[in-house]
């Protein structure tokens, strides 16, 4: 099954990535080559098999509800792109 | 012998005996860096004071019979995707370009603690992404064995530092392949420990279900006693796993009696170069002579392995990288471009009658995200990011990420059945030596197939290691992989030193370490 | 009256767990700091970072599903629902998709009032999950930047899902209480819907009575209730609205998608708000940064174990054991585990469990109401008021002169004694109220007439003037002895 145009643009938008027209050639071809590819997978039969999403068998990690210090405001600012020294700052978003 | 021919082992020796200090080993480093890293570009970045003042002060308290760390004075080489408080960490991304991590990562707090001199952030492929460093959006590294060719990647500054003899030690990440596959195609030792052994607390994540951390180093006793530094259970890593570390440094040097080794069928197939494979055959005599017996194995699923993969990383890796959005850190676009743009477009849209697409423009914050990931990322992540977008999203989910977490199950089970019988998997790295810069850089696709071998053993879960077994006759390194059962990371170390007693590829340098 | 179509009502309520810290990281969870100083590299989402789960906040979970009579998972993980907003830093919120920790409970609500019939609201799931941060926005027409605070970001919530069993707003408005109430008695939750720590939202539609039987209409999500008042409202609108809806347009469940609409708290109505095409696409996959926690039968009767005593429950042994009315005990469980706690104590030391009631709720709690106090800082303690309902019982005042007893008690910090005394209160004999009751008959023939030919009430005058004679007469008794000499005439 091969990937549409159409279909890679609105995965683009899903991952907020913006794509120039060419680029969008380019990422339907490839995803379509690679998406092929992966697709050998369903030669297996994998019917009565457990999915394994963890490399390791670990359960119940819990940490104690104790107390840590936090940044410091001007260190929790420090890498934003844009803030008033006390929020960062976004473009504003008008009914959402 | 030039100091940078020594193993580290070798140089903690000399550094206890006042042979030598800190500072004229850190200076041997950054001159051999001063010198050859304009062409190796194994460095994103480097500060030589800095380095100095830290060698220095170890050297004093050295000299004052103050308690020193088991690392200390020893220069290691870090890749930029292990957060340095205060420092840099960029991942080799522009996304991250000026980002500073008010934090340490775990194992930096380690080597911090164990006194390593941190000589410089290594360069990588964007995020980990990538088999060759050249996904990197600062520079590409080059092969110290042939300049005109790759490292490997996405460790490839860390491998190519070692060989080029600009760090005592580094510290790389393997995700598919990532140590190993670097340290094959470099010549120089490099282990993938079990999930879960490194914490992967400050790492900056691309599958958080396969990244693991470690070390990379002239022989495996350097590695080891790197990797004794790196383990241990870290309560800030829900994944790390609380059992004791063995003392790696010691036991590595014992031989492994009636070692079994497993030489798996499915490795020696189509694609595999034939001098690789000589020179793993040849290997394989190697250990025989030492005692160990060797059998046929099979792990039907490896062939499944890269497809299994370039599934689950790419789902992970779109979730993790999720977070690059332009608002908390990171790269965030000109605002009054984008305003500007997008208010063009929609006078364009307008124009043109086209009122269904003006309705459907994106608002201002959505471009914004668009636009600053759009600048920020490579297009090897942009791919990675999409795949893991779409195989995630609504209706695809059961066919590709579920299909690839069973899969990953029966490639799990491949291994545990294989490990019934034998102590150890021997076999190639990587297909072929390291290829030429550009060479795949267009077709992603035969990029991952680089991946064929290593891929696996981040799937299940499991150690492996990667160490020079020969050379082709073009001059370039060709490694060998042994792979272990789950947290035998002591089983790897002992037979690649074991391997590295009875024959000298390891201490053999390119050209450029005088 | 009846309407022709049944309201159909489903809940989705948040709550925020009382912990110390957040659930994955360990800053303070602590309302109203300055923006942005309760943050670490963990609830900014920092590249490197990760999660470790918060025990308390599990275990306050377990114990509210429990109560909850929810089933327990024995296997629960973490799961990623993605989607981009300035305040949710890593891309994702950390819930639980497909294997919540509990499922299938639920909770049994009444109304003292009688307006709906006891019944048990079933509850779907109860999840852990992780809050966002808090974005402002500009009021003036989205003219400046908007401010991304991340303190709250992190915060442990607990998402309360109930089966669409509620038939009006005011069993929507009952549940909430009821949920409220439970969880306060639980202490998981201080529930304070002004600072966020409650949140609603709802999901309605009818099912009409049709010539061919019943028919849904399409479900619409309404959200921004910001009090249970404003649930109440918002549904009985909202029903109203889809109704008329449904007159116009004859839509069904399925014709169109499910619409979200905002509650206005001014104006009063529903308002649709805007679509996102793509925002339900939200990508769960199982969080490869946490493990999956098991829970064994042993923790789950443990968990048991420390609920105490419920409110339902609560309010049928104080019925039971002190013979008050179901509205009563409504009241006074409502108020709190303090307040019964001086109910039962009081009720048990002056063994009247009708007057002890009857005092709690309008002098006890009147008094903390003005003062704005607790229980736990009500300076009268059970016996010292019970001295009070003790000269009550014996005759010694009324319940008039026994309030300003009382308010003379709060204000002084004296004994019932005490203030009895300074107030010059005693019993008077016997023999003295049948004089004074007849000096009163004989000065009063045409009241004495009105009594006689029925006319109770007027022996009230005479009680006003036995009052200002003596201040300690008993009126009660008074009242007595005066009808019985007039009977006797």
């Amino acid at each position: 099954m091969s990937l549409t145009r159409q279909e890679v643009q609105k995965v683009s938008l899903l991952a907020r990535l913006q794509l120039t027209p060419d680029e969008l050639d380019l990422m339907t071809a490839q995803m379509g080559q690679i998406v092929a590819y992966v697709e050998t997978l369903s030669e297996l039969d994998t019917e009565n098999v457990e999915p394994m999403a963890h490399a390791v068998e670990v359960a119940n990690v819990f940490a104690a509800d104790e107390l840590r210090p936090s940044l410091d405001r001007a260190a929790a600012l420090e890498n934003a792109p844009h803030h008033d020294r006390e929020f960062y700052l976004v473009p504003a978003v008008l009914g959402e | 012998m030039s100091l940078l021919r020594h193993s580290a082992v070798e140089l903690l020796a000399q550094l206890a005996s006042g042979q030598t200090t800190s500072v004229a080993l850190t200076e041997a480093y950054l001159g051999q860096i001063k010198q050859h890293d304009p062409q190796v570009k194994a460095f994103l970045r480097v500060d030589p004071q800095r380095a100095l003042d830290r060698a220095a002060e170890i050297d004093q308290r050295r000299r004052q019979g103050e308690p020193i760390g088991r690392l200390a004075g020893l220069p290691v080489a870090i890749k930029d995707l292990l957060c340095t408080q205060g420092e840099p960490t960029t991942c080799a991304s522009k996304m991250l370009e000026h980002f500073k991590p008010p934090y340490d990562a775990t194992v930096i707090a380690r080597l911090k603690a164990a006194d390593a001199v941190l000589i410089g952030k290594t360069n990588m492929d964007e995020f980990a992404m990538g088999g060759s460093t050249e996904n990197s959006a600062y520079q590409k590294t080059a092969n110290p064995w042939d300049l005109a060719r790759i490292p490997g990647g996405s460790s490839g500054g860390s491998a190519a530092c070692i060989a080029a003899g600009m760090a005592a030690m580094a510290v790389g990440s393997d995700t598919g392949g990532s140590i190993r596959q670097p340290a094959g195609l470099c010549g120089v030792t490099g282990l993938k420990p079990t999930y879960g052994r490194v914490s992967r607390y400050g790492l900056v994540a691309f599958a958080s279900s396969l990244d693991q951390i470690g070390p990379l180093a002239r022989t495996a006793e350097d590695a080891a006693q790197l990797l004794e530094v790196l383990a241990g259970h870290d309560p800030l890593d829900s994944t790390s796993v609380n059992i004791p570390v063995p003392k790696y440094s010691q036991t590595v040097k014992q031989p492994l009696k009636n070692l079994r080794l497993g030489l798996v069928r499915e490795h020696f197939g189509q694609g595999l170069d034939g001098e690789v494979e000589a020179a793993v055959r040849q290997a394989v005599e190697v250990y025989r002579s030492l005692g160990a017996t060797v059998k046929d194995v099979s792990l039907p699923h490896a062939r499944f392995g890269v497809a299994t993969y370039y599934i689950i990383a790419p789902c992970e890796a779109s979730s993790n990288l999720a977070r690059y959005d332009g608002v908390h850190y990171g790269h965030r676009t000109d605002e009054k471009e984008l305003l500007a743009g997008l208010a063009a477009e929609r006078t364009a849209l307008e124009a043109a009658g086209r009122h269904a697409e003006v309705d459907a423009l994106d608002n201002p914050l959505v471009r914004m995200y668009r636009q600053s990931r759009a600048e920020g990322f490579g297009p090897e992540v942009k791919r990675r990011i999409m795949l893991g977008t779409y195989a995630l999203s609504a209706g695809y989910y059961d066919a590709y990420y579920l299909k690839a977490l069973k899969v990953r199950r029966l490639i799990r089970k491949d291994f545990d059945d294989a490990f019934q019988d034998v102590d150890l998997i021997v076999g190639p790295v990587t297909a072929t030596t390291a290829f030429k810069l550009g060479e795949k850089i267009n077709d992603p696709l035969s990029m991952y197939l680089v991946d064929l071998y290593t891929v696996s053993a981040n799937l299940a879960g499991i150690g492996g290691i990667a160490f020079p077994c020969g050379f082709s006759a073009a001059g370039l390194p060709i490694g060998l992989q042994l792979q272990a059962p789950p947290f035998e990371e002591e089983r790897l170390l002992r037979a690649a030193h074991m391997f590295q007693q009875a024959t000298d590829w390891h201490r053999r340098y390119p050209a450029l370490v005088s | 009256m009846t309407k022709p179509y049944t309201v159909i009502i489903g809940l989705e309520v948040h709550v925020q767990l009382l912990t110390r810290t957040k659930l994955f990281c360990r800053c303070s969870t602590t309302f109203g700091a300055p923006p942005n100083t309760q943050t670490c590299p963990v609830c900014i989402g920092m590249p490197g970072t990760l999660p470790v789960m918060n025990r308390a906040a599990f275990d306050l979970a377990l114990k509210t599903a429990v109560a909850l009579n929810c089933q327990i998972a024995p296997f629960t993980k973490w799961d990623r629902k993605q989607y981009y907003y300035p305040d949710l830093p890593k891309g994702y919120q950390i819930s639980q998709y497909d294997l919540p920790f509990s499922h299938d409970g639920f909770l049994e609500i009444s109304d003292p009032k009688n307006r709906f019939e006891a019944k048990k609201i079933g509850i779907i799931r109860a999840h852990l999950e992780e809050d966002a941060g808090k974005s402002i926005h500009d009021e003036v027409a989205g003219q400046a930047d908007s401010r991304i605070d991340l303190n709250r970001a992190g915060t442990p919530l607990l998402e309360i899902v109930s089966q669409p069993d509620m038939r009006s707003a005011i069993e929507a408005k009952a549940y909430l209480s009821e949920l409220k109430l439970l969880l306060t008695y639980l202490s998981v939750s201080d529930c304070n819907m002004q600072e966020g720590s409650l949140r609603v939202d709802a999901n309605i539609n009818l099912h009409v009575d049709t010539p061919a039987g019943k028919v849904a209409t399409p479900i619409v999500e309404v959200k921004n209730m910001n009090s249970f008042r404003a649930v109440e409202r918002a549904m009985e609108y909202e029903a109203d609205r889809l109704w008329q809806e449904w007159q116009e347009t004859q839509q069904r469940l399925g014709d169109v998608p499910k619409q979200t609409r905002g509650w206005d708290d001014v104006a009063d109505v529903t308002r649709a708000q805007r679509h996102k095409e793509e925002s339900s696409d939200y990508r769960y996959f199982p969080d490869p940064d946490l493990v999956p926690v098991r829970v064994s039968e042993a923790e789950i009767a443990a968990a048991r174990q420390s609920l105490g005593e419920l409110p339902a429950d609560l309010r049928h042994r104080l019925e039971r054991t002190h013979g008050i009315k179901p509205y009563d005990s409504d009241v006074m469980v409502s108020a709190g585990r303090g307040l019964v706690d001086y109910f039962v104590e009081l009720a048990e030391l002056c063994g009247d469990g009708k007057l002890a009631s009857n005092w709690v709720q309008q002098d006890v709690m009147r008094t903390l109401n003005e003062q704005k106090i607790e229980i736990e800082q009500f300076s009268l303690r059970p016996p010292q008021l019970c001295a009070l309902l003790k000269a009550i019982q014996e005759g010694q005042l009324d319940t008039s002169r026994a309030r300003e007893v009382f308010i003379e008690m709060v204000a002084s910090g004296k004994s019932a004694a005490e203030v009895m005394k300074a107030q010059g209160i005693e019993k008077v004999d016997e023999n003295e109220l049948v004089e004074l009751c007849k000096e009163l008959i004989a000065a009063n023939p045409k009241i004495v007439a009105d009594i006689r030919s029925g006319k109770l009430q007027a022996a009230g005058n005479l009680i006003g003037q036995a009052k200002k004679k003596n201040p300690n007469v008993h009126p009660g008794r008074l009242r007595e002895i005066v009808i019985d000499l007039v009977g006797k005439m």
